[in-house]
């Protein structure tokens, strides 16, 4: 028994200090495909966000002049709360609806597996195709009423909730099923010994034990709801577009979009849309620590 | 087991490396090696013209026109020795490859100015080609892009008309020709008589008006020309106005309205009709109208589609009811102008102007590029069999006024698109005076608005 290498032979000076010395040598190619892909772009996102350019070779300093574009914007502000309402929806929808299926599909049941498949199924397909053929799903069921999906901000905003929840909730579901298998047997069983009724059973016993899957969960439905771009842009691309009090705003656009569509205004405007996701960046940054950090705070040890 | 996984991860990890790594490379030097292969062979073979040092980069615009055109590529490069390297953008995204292709090393030579405000954007990255060899080529410069110096800045390589599609066979069933088309009230007459059969003849007279994005277009960009070229040619514009007035919104109004009410598709269903259901309806015999362009010719009469016979089809201009639209053409116009870029090396500036003079000059070449795109305006090039073409360029023979493209002044144009599309779909489910209203705010309004965000 004691004969099986229990790995204490890398503790040895003679093997660790070439590790040591080497390490940074393995270490590097990770770090430049790191630096490549994410710190450059990133940094000189930051800077062309302070330009005015075209290609991002020719680019002039314009200092906070694209800033101060984005706080008069009324189409930016409209896509920013549309976000933030979408958001607090699907957080809500998503997590509360995903959980109450796992929970059903963790009790023992025929079939179970066979649900979890076709739940995490629409998982699969691509935004772009789901924001289609819900779009032409809304229509046809729309046009039974004579009206259709992009004629108000309401329809589309719910159709992009609907559809959102549809493809999210199986994946969310996959998370939450690893979670509630987690939970200790012999927790649920002192549980019922000592008496506990079902609810008593779920609220204080099993949530808290799966609250790192919940952790994980809000932190990938609110960071997906404030990225959120092909659905947006294949269900209603913004429509419908208005104009009201002397400026257009996009109804249904949220801030990814809105983003896109500044950038393709014209060259003046592509620094403005740099801007504005760098804006959308720190957004997204702040909110996500906050949730991990209240979250977090949350989990219990087992 | 936990040596294992992590020896799998690892691997997967550099593979991924070199996939990145593998992808990186192949994009930048693509453009170089690989016409150079098909080249090599070719040049020593057929040493005749002296090899240029250059090579060129065409980013094309036309979807339809990428085969033709890589063939043409690899012909020139097989008789010159100059590596030609084609790429098309796909359709709709334009603007976003351009973009992305200009700020690389190995930027494209040739590439797409489509109107004034691409112009705008592109100025300075375009060669000045007023005294080009190819610029000489030209039988009208109507469609060419100049800057506010007068220099031309873009070429206008082809163009291209729109109208109403008319099947003669089904007008004739009904019992007219086209002969009794001459102006609003005479097609209203027409067509409201077709519409009122519509059961009895077994077809509707036009196609669905589908105001999905695959659709919109051909009313909030095309129909909407009507309105604004004729205030345009009232108010002599000849540069982008800050306003427009509507002054001939209600013609707009009467023609919208005739397509709507005179078609198969109920008018509230509309925004989820597409452009490949109006076609079909059109392809298929169920409806004698069709606004759509010089470029549905290939579609509808080509045997793998519709198959329909070219005699049987016909292009009548757009009529809304304005005095003396009697003697209208058709709308012509193009988004279809070369810019060769002035940054490129000037190996590469020559051999690109090389290769668009041999592309309409080369007797095989030229043929191509009439049978491609249609209408060419170069002295050189054959006519075209394009029914549609052949049509328009009557019109313009019997003397009547060519209807210009107006719209290539809009401001921001997807987005005053998107906003006319808006207000026409809530008229169209609801034909009211106060939802035409809003049709006519989306129009006035939206350009005032849309010239600000873009001059402001």
């Amino acid at each position: 028994m004691s004969k099986k290498n229990d790995g204490s032979g890398l503790n040895s000076q003679l093997i660790r200090r070439p590790i040591q010395r080497w390490a940074p040598l393995f270490l590097l190619p990770v770090f430049a495909a790191f630096c490549i892909g994410f710190v450059w772009p990133f940094i000189q996102g930051i800077y062309l966000s302070f330009c005015n350019f075209n290609v991002p070779s020719d680019a002039t300093w314009v200092g906070l002049k694209n800033y101060s574009k984005i706080w008069t914007d009324v189409g930016f502000w409209n896509a920013f709360k549309n976000t933030a309402g979408f958001a607090v929806v699907t957080i809500v929808l998503i997590n509360v609806i995903s959980f109450a299926i796992a929970y059903a599909l963790t009790q023992k049941m025929r079939g179970a597996n066979l649900f979890r498949t076709v739940f995490f199924m629409p998982n699969l397909i691509g935004g772009v195709v789901l924001g289609y053929i819900w779009s032409m799903i809304f229509d046809g069921i729309l046009r039974g009423y004579a009206t259709y999906l992009t004629a108000n901000a309401t329809y589309g905003f719910w159709g992009l909730v609907i559809l959102v929840c549809w493809q999210q909730i199986g994946y969310m579901m996959i998370i939450y099923i690893a979670g509630l298998q987690a939970v200790p047997e012999d927790m649920l069983e002192a549980a019922r010994i000592d008496g506990a009724t079902n609810s008593q059973t779920l609220f204080r016993v099993i949530i808290p034990n799966v609250m790192p899957s919940i952790t994980t969960c809000t932190f990938l439905t609110l960071t997906n709801g404030f990225k959120l771009f092909d659905q947006n842009l294949a269900l209603t691309g913004g429509l419908p577009s208005i104009i009201e009090n002397g400026a257009k705003i996009n109804k249904t656009e949220l801030l990814a979009l809105n983003i896109y569509s500044t950038y393709n205004i014209n060259k003046d405007w592509h620094g403005v849309a740099q801007a504005k996701a760098v804006i959308f960046f720190l957004l997204v940054a702040v909110l996500a620590i906050a949730q991990q950090a209240a979250t977090r705070s949350k989990e219990v040890q087992q | 087991m936990k040596k294992l996984i992590a020896l799998l991860l690892a691997m997967v990890m550099v593979i991924g490396l070199v996939a990145c790594g593998g992808s990186t490379t192949k994009e930048t030097q693509a453009p170089a090696a690989a016409p150079a292969e098909t080249a090599a062979p070719a040049g020593t073979e057929a040493p005749a013209e002296a090899a240029a040092a250059g090579s060129v980069y065409y980013l094309n615009f036309k979807p339809e026109f990428d085969g033709a055109l890589q063939e043409l590529a690899a012909t020139y490069t097989a008789k010159t020795g100059v590596p030609v390297k084609v790429v098309t953008a796909a359709s709709g995204d334009y603007s976003t490859t351009l973009n992305a292709q200009m700020g690389k090393d190995g930027a494209p030579t040739i590439y797409n100015i489509g109107n004034m405000s691409g112009l705008k954007d592109w100025d300075d990255y375009a060669l000045d080609l007023t005294d080009s060899a190819v610029a000489a080529e030209l039988n009208t410069t109507d469609f060419n892009l100049y800057n506010e110096a007068g220099e031309l800045k873009a070429i206008g390589y082809c163009y291209e008309s729109f109208g109403i599609i008319v099947n003669t066979e089904l007008l004739a069933t009904a019992g007219y020709t086209l002969d009794d088309i001459t102006d609003f009230a005479s097609l209203k007459a027409v067509v409201e008589d077709i519409h009122s059969r519509a059961a009895e003849l077994g077809f509707d007279a036009f196609t669905s008006a589908g105001l999905d994005g695959s659709s919109s277009w051909r009313f909030s960009g095309h129909l909407a020309n009507m309105p604004l070229f004729y205030e345009f040619r009232d108010d002599g514009v000849t540069e982008q106005p800050a306003t427009v007035t509507g002054a001939y919104l209600d013609n707009f109004r009467a023609i919208w309205d005739l397509y709507i009410n005179n078609s198969a598709t109920p008018a509230s269903s509309l925004t989820a009709a597409t452009g490949d259901q109006a076609e079909a309806e059109f392809g298929e015999g169920k409806a004698v109208f069709y606004q759509n362009g010089t470029w549905e010719y290939a579609n509808l009469t080509g045997a793998d589609k519709f198959g329909l016979d070219p005699a049987n089809i016909a292009m009548i201009p757009i009529y809304c009811g304005v005095e003396g639209e009697e003697n209208a053409a058709l709308c012509s116009g193009t988004e279809n102008c070369w810019a060769v870029n002035s940054k490129a090396s000037a190996e590469d500036i020559q051999a690109s102007l090389d290769f668009l003079y041999w592309l309409v000059t080369d007797a095989e070449a030229s043929a191509v590029l009439v049978e491609q795109l249609g209408a060419v305006p170069f002295k050189s090039c054959p006519e075209s069999s394009n029914k549609f073409i052949v049509d328009g360029n009557k019109l313009l023979s019997e003397g009547k006024y060519a209807v210009t493209w107006a719209f290539n002044y809009t401001p921001n144009v997807d987005s005053f698109r998107a906003t006319l599309v808006t207000a026409m779909a809530a008229y169209s489910a609801d034909p009211t005076d106060a939802n035409w209203e809003q049709v006519v705010s989306a129009f006035v309004d939206g350009w005032a608005i849309e010239y600000q965000t873009v001059n402001g």
